[in-house]
This record gives structure tokens, sequence and C-alpha cells, in this order.
């Protein structure tokens, strides 16, 4: 008996306390992430946002949850009562699971899985499920519409975020994300993969269905798009996945190519930061650009969209995928040569 | 712009990082928000509120039932009936300004020949329940006692131009 709980037991306890220790701060951060977004836009547009509840407006969230919390859940009769409660909850999930595979800093990762990368990539493919799902389940032409979108745009941009994916991994020889981040001791690699990482950066804007790329809620046309017929919590859901999906991007960006954890120089001030700070820095800093360009840029047309996926990302990505390794050969600078 | 120009301009992300650019200017700006209930905004001496009978100096009613913003007010929000008084002047008897009908044009205001109906600056009288916002006359001369000197001054800042 004793050894079972030594054996399982133990480690599973920890392995929660581990758990919630990373989705608590994660679900801090996305109610408190809606309301940077709500003032960040509003300085933007030289307002000065929510600032009643609470002091600066810092209650707002717990405010707008419970208010969330306390409505009534209306189900379409029309609608496939099953798959329409499960769909926010496969949203849910799915942008919580993959922070499994983050590192926080050295060795601080819950999951240090050989094909980090992979799972990630696979988990944020997922995320389209639980927009399809809802869109076909609310059995309404709007919802439904906008889930198409989401599916295609989704898949589009996938496409050239792998090949992205994978000039980074020349560069670094190994799946395993916390050697991604380890490889850019010397230099992050948005430095010599800049035009990568922007581009990167503008495929997880379409890829979390935010501004400019935001079709599926196109509210002029498509009203609200796959959460048309949602309330309540299980809409609070499935804002609360779009927003943790948006860290979670933010954190992929930070580790391909902010350095993850690493401060910027390998020096005595900077040194003394703890690795999670770093990371979260660089996490916040994606964040702010995330909100920024929604303040900044009006909504793409969908032609336009499926134009600069397939026609103009999909030819850079590949080329650099080309040119990238070009280089690494001809100079002898892959990783683990010989 | 010729093509290499336009097509360089948009592989460098040149618009796009001047427009990001305009809005952190405007992130650092000062803000122009009004923080409503506590500031409020300046009204224009124009600006057409809540209604109010008025008086004159020796608190005899300026009214004198002449109708005409009765007959006057496209939305038919004013009803008013009038007998003579017991010392022979025309007074009303009734005088109802229906505030859910009203459409704030200021044409009573207009049509009164002795300024006695007009609309004041205040434009905080909302209401929890519908009734309230029957005026009667009474409710209107008590507005009118109560905003007295603020209408007398935007009278007086319009006069030149009536």
């Amino acid at each position: 008996m004793v050894e079972i709980w030594d054996n399982y037991g133990l480690p599973m306890v920890w392995m929660i306390l581990k758990i919630i220790a990373i989705v608590f701060p994660i679900m801090l951060s996305v109610a408190y992430l809606t309301l940077a977004e709500r003032k960040v836009i509003g300085a933007m547009h030289l307002r000065k946002g929510p600032n009643v509840v609470g002091p600066f407006g810092l209650f707002q969230p717990l405010a707008d949850g419970l208010k969330l919390f306390l409505k009534e859940t209306i189900i379409p009769s029309g609608a496939n009562r099953g798959v329409f409660i499960l769909a926010p909850c496969v949203t849910f999930v799915l942008a919580l699971i993959a922070w499994a595979v983050i590192p926080f800093d050295k060795g601080m990762v819950l999951s240090n899985i050989n094909v980090g990368i992979l799972y990630l990539f696979a988990i944020s493919s997922l995320g389209v499920y639980g927009i399809l799902m809802a869109g076909w389940a609310s059995n309404s032409r709007y919802a439904f519409l906008g889930a198409m979108r989401s599916a295609a745009q989704m898949i589009s941009y996938e496409v050239s975020m792998g090949l992205i994916i994978i000039t980074v991994l020349l560069c670094v020889g190994s799946l395993n994300l916390s050697d991604i981040v380890m490889a850019q001791r010397e230099m992050w690699f948005i430095v010599p993969l800049f035009p990568m990482g922007v581009i990167f950066f503008v495929s997880t804007l379409a890829e979390t269905n935010r501004h400019p790329f935001d079709l599926p809620e196109a509210e002029a046309e498509l009203v609200a798009g796959y959460n048309v017929e949602y309330s309540a919590m299980t809409f609070a859901l499935f804002f609360l996945g779009e927003y943790a999906n948006m860290i979670l991007m933010s954190a992929m960006t930070s580790v391909l190519f902010l350095g993850g954890w690493l401060p910027p120089f390998n020096a005595i001030p900077f040194t003394w930061i703890p690795g999670p700070v770093w990371f979260a820095l660089k996490i916040a800093f994606c964040l702010f650009i995330f909100i920024w360009v929604r303040a900044t840029f009006p909504r793409y047309r969908y032609d336009q969209l499926m134009r600069l996926g397939w026609k103009i990302f999909l030819p850079l990505s590949l080329a650099a995928v080309a040119i990238v390794s070009g280089i690494l050969v001809a100079f002898n600078l892959t990783p683990n040569h010989g | 712009m010729g093509f290499i120009e336009k097509n360089t301009r948009a592989i460098l992300l040149i618009e796009l990082a001047a427009g990001m650019a305009l809005t952190l200017k405007y992130f650092f700006r000062r803000k122009v928000t009004v923080n409503y209930p506590y500031e409020k905004g300046p009204l224009s001496p124009r600006f057409r509120g809540e209604h109010a009978l008025r008086r004159y100096p020796n608190g005899e009613e300026r009214c004198i039932a002449c109708k005409l913003c009765e007959a006057i007010c496209p939305a038919q929000a004013i009803v008013i009936e009038a007998q003579p008084r017991d010392d022979g002047s025309r007074r009303t008897t009734r005088y109802d300004i229906d505030m859910t009908k009203c459409i704030y044009c200021g044409y009573c205001e207009e049509a009164c020949p002795v300024d006695a109906i007009v609309e004041g600056p205040n434009f905080e009288f909302a209401t929890e329940t519908r009734e309230e916002l029957m005026y009667d006359k009474d409710k209107l001369l008590a507005n009118g006692d109560q905003w007295e000197t603020e209408i007398a001054e935007r009278l007086r800042l319009n006069s030149p131009f009536r």
C-alpha cells in the first residue's frame, strides 16, 4: 500500500499541485488581459478605459466574470445540445493543456518531452475543432459561416507557421522547447531570422482569430461569427479560451524567437532578474503588440486574407526554409554536426 | 508611385509600421475622457434640456394660455386647458407635457410670446417609472423656480440672436 502511494500517489499529488501552479496564474492573466486590452485600446483612442470598478478599474474583470457566471445559458432549440455544450469546453481545455510543455525557466517545465514543439503545434491546430463544432452545433447560418471561415483561415496559416518553425528547428537541431531556448544563448533567433519572426507573429494573429484577421467574428457581416448563439458561461469559456490562446501564442513566439526565459544580455544586471520574470515580460510584450495591432489596423477582406496566407506567406516561408538550410550547410553551421 | 517602390514598401511593412507608430504616439497623449458623474462637459446656452414654466419677478406665472406651444408641438406632447381666473386674467388650469413624447426640438420655447415655457439646462431627469415623466403644471412651475437663475442667464446670452 505504502509502495503504491510512493510510486503513484505522491507523484500524482505533486503533479496536480504543479498543474494548479500553472493554470491559476494563466487564468488570472487571462482575466487581466481583457482589462489590459480595454485599457490599451482606450489609451490609443485617447480614452481612459474602464476606471470605475475598484482602483484604476482593477476589479473590472472580476465583475465581468461574475456577470457572465450569473447569467442564464441559453441553448437554441435547433441546436445539437451535446456538441453545443462540448464546443466551448474543447476550446478552453485545448488552450490550457498546451502549457504542459512550455518551459518557464531552466528545468521549470511540467513535461519536458522531446517533441514539445510538435505537441504545441498539434494542440494549436486542434483548436479549430472547438470553433467548428460551435458553428455546426449552433444550427445558425452566421455561426456556421464564421466557423467555416475560421477553419479555412487557421489551416491556411498553419502551413506557413509550420514552415517557419522548421527554419527555427534547423538552427536548433532539436524539437525540445528547452533546447530551443538554450540554443538562443548567444543570440535570439529574432535577430538572424527577423523576417521569419514577423511572419510567424502575423500568422499567430490569424491563428488566434485576432485583428486584423478576426473574420470568423466579423460583426459587420456575421453578427458575431461562431459564438452568436452562445451566452453566459459557455460564451465565457470561448472568451477565456481565445485569450488563453493569445497568451499561449505569445509564449510560443517568445520561446521560438525571443529567447524564452533568457535575459537579453548575459551580463550582471540582467541576470539578477529570474528567468520566469523575463519570460513573463516577453509574453507581455507580445500581448501588447497583439492589442496594439488591434487598435491600429482595419479588418482584412476574406480574399485578401487568403491571398496573404497562400500567395505571400507560403512562398516566403518556403524560400526561407531553403535559404536558411542552404546557409547552414554552406557555412557548416548546422547544430550537432558530425 | 512606381511598381518597385510600391512593392518594396509593402514587403518592408513601411505603411503598417507608420500606422503603428501613430497609434503608439496617441497611446501617450493626454486623455480626453470626461469622468461624467464627477466632471461635466460645457453646455451651450442654447442647449435644450428639461422644460420649465417661468414666473415674473413678482411671482405671477408668465403663461397666458395662448396655446401656441401646444399648436406648434410636432410631437403633440403638450396639452393645455385654460379658464379666465377670478381677477379676469387668462391663465392655464392645466399644462401637461408628456416627456416621453417630447423630441426636444425647442419649438415651444420659440413660439412662446412671453418666454414662459423654456427648455432649461438640466438633462439629468431620468426616472425609474414612466409615470414620473408625465409632467404637469406644478412640476413645470417647480422646475422654473429651481432653475430660474440659469434660465435667465441663458436667455440673456441668447438675446442678441433672437
